[in-house]
């Protein structure tokens, strides 16, 4: 599915690691304001696939444009700057710097415009996701739920244009899920298109505009949620069942 | 007894601002540089020749950007190439770096032995008197205060600003870093300058308190190496405490038997390690100063 006013594209990107492909031929494209779940068994590549976004890894063929840009080539820092923000499944704090500093850091770092009062960007940021009350602890003292806040909160201190949120839902408690489904909308609210890689279906199936399913490094199905669950390879593929 | 305890705490501050460089690039690069004795020597020879043109209170802020402008590209043509090729290339390249650089330095300046002491006057053995007749040598005073200097210095260039917490950033999670827009690969350059520069303060204390040769390099690497390992890593203010213990463990093997100097420090040295092995609140993880992640 090509969205008309692409943010995010990736153009045919492969990537194999020896004689293994873990991706072959991968052509999405993600319009400004969706909100795109992708959806798949362990192994289908979301994971490579993010990393092929960011400039973690580069593909061994296609392309990715960020904001009409080719940024196939331009590394991770680059990509930052030009509004492409990430999280990690497992959350990764900057040990021994406070809440405070890790979300500093991402402001002073990552933007391509500077912030004009990059202290109080840092504040709005955590009054936003909810972390000020704990902005002078630790990242590493911190709960999981606040932990994966850190991890929004950090990311959106780069002021992204696009976030990819990498199963940020796992671990979490069903209460502890619906609190972070909230504040993922809020972003979304504030003009960020987000990619969403997750396990636990009711938290796609609650936020998302749009699924993909991915399977053995292919994509399976792309369009309305509803559409795609339903279809046939995707309940093959991802539950198993012979439809 | 007093004035040993007195000289050995002194003594510690030598050995402190030693091993800050060594420490501080081991925390941030994970790099073990065991060209850093040979380059602090090589600072040593920089400020003879510059401070006997322009005395020495010129010469030592001139070779600490010289020193620095050298970190960048000692990162730039080594480093950064090494530690791709994992944790054992960068201890094997500074290795031989270290060797190119002792015999280099033989080649220009000869096996002499040269001293900065005639560029200061009697402040190389000019001393304080303290009350009972205790005499303080103020070039040992001077070292400690510099020791001190150095550490807080970076310690608060790391936890209060911007250039520190990138680099905290950049010397725990390179991935992260650069998911954050951080140019890490400048940030380890910026971190190996700085770790150069504080080695200028050494080799201002090693040539002001001895006469130092070509091949000295080693020497101070090791007592840098044994101070670090005992205090650990974590802060930089541990360097200090090991500076302290390894030079209180030489001390009082010298008091017990004259040749018992270094085979104190290397005993204090190993019992650290053994220690550390054993494992609990100062376990190996602590001593590399990875903490454990949940």
């Amino acid at each position: 599915m090509s969205a008309p006013n692409p943010v995010l594209r990736s153009d045919g990107i492969s990537m194999s690691f020896g004689s293994f492909n873990v991706l072959s031929d991968i052509s999405v494209s993600v319009g400004t304001g969706e909100i795109v779940g992708v959806l798949g068994p362990n192994g289908a590549g979301k994971t490579t696939f993010m990393n092929l976004l960011t400039g973690a890894l580069a593909p061994t063929a296609g392309r990715v444009e960020l904001l009409g840009r080719d940024v196939t080539r331009l590394d991770t820092a680059g990509r930052c700057h030009l509004g492409l923000g990430r999280t990690h499944q497992v959350p990764r704090p900057f040990l021994g710097m406070t809440v405070f500093e890790n979300v500093l850091v991402a402001v002073t770092q990552g933007r391509d415009v500077p912030a004009a009062d990059p202290i109080a960007t840092a504040w709005d940021v955590l009054d936003q996701t909810g972390l000020a009350e704990v902005a002078n602890r630790r990242g590493e003292t911190l709960g999981l739920l606040d932990r994966k806040r850190l991890e929004l909160s950090r990311a959106l201190a780069t002021d992204p244009k696009v976030l990819l949120l990498d199963e940020i839902g796992g671990g979490l408690t069903d209460v502890e899920g619906d609190a972070l489904v909230a504040l993922i909308l809020k972003i979304h609210d504030r003009g960020v298109t987000i990619i969403w890689i997750e396990h636990i279906m009711r938290l796609l199936m609650q936020t998302c505009t749009r699924l993909i399913c991915m399977a053995e490094g292919r994509v399976l199905a792309d369009g309305e949620p509803k559409d795609v669950v339903e279809s046939e390879a995707v309940q093959v593929a991802y539950f198993g069942a012979a439809a | 007894m007093i004035s040993q305890l007195i000289g050995a705490v002194l003594l510690g501050g030598y050995y402190a601002v030693l091993a800050t460089g060594l420490a501080f690039m081991f925390s941030v690069m994970n790099i073990i540089n065991l060209a850093h004795g040979a380059l602090i020597v090589l600072s040593a020879y920089g400020l003879y020749v510059l401070g006997g043109m322009m005395g020495l209170p010129i010469a030592i802020p001139i070779m600490i950007i010289v020193m620095f402008v050298v970190g960048l590209a000692l990162h730039a043509l080594i480093l950064a190439r090494a530690s791709k090729g994992g944790e054992l290339l960068p201890l094997l390249a500074t290795f031989g770096l270290s060797i190119i650089l002792d015999n280099l330095m033989f080649q220009v300046f000869g096996a002499d032995s040269l001293s900065l002491a005639p560029l200061v006057g009697d402040l190389s053995w000019a001393s304080f008197e303290l009350p009972g007749f205790i005499f303080v040598g103020k070039l040992s005073v001077y070292t400690l205060i510099a020791a001190v200097a150095v550490i807080a210095g970076l310690e608060w260039l790391l936890r209060r600003t911007t250039l520190g917490h990138r680099i905290q950033a950049t010397s725990q999670d390179r991935a992260t870093a650069r998911l954050l827009g951080i140019d890490t690969a400048r940030t380890a350059a910026i971190a190996t300058g700085l770790a150069l520069a504080t080695g200028v303060i050494a080799a201002t204390a090693l040539g002001l308190r001895t006469a130092w040769g070509p091949y000295a390099g080693s020497a101070q690497l090791l007592f840098a190496f044994e101070a670090v390992v005992i205090g650990g890593m974590g802060s930089l203010w541990r360097v200090l405490w090991g500076a302290m213990i390894l030079a209180l463990a030489q001390s009082l093997a010298a008091m017990i038997h004259p040749q018992g100097f270094l085979i104190g420090g290397h005993l204090a040295f190993l019992l650290a390690v053994f220690w550390r092995l054993r494992g609990g609140a100062f376990s190996l993880n602590r001593l590399l100063g990875r903490e454990v992640r949940t």
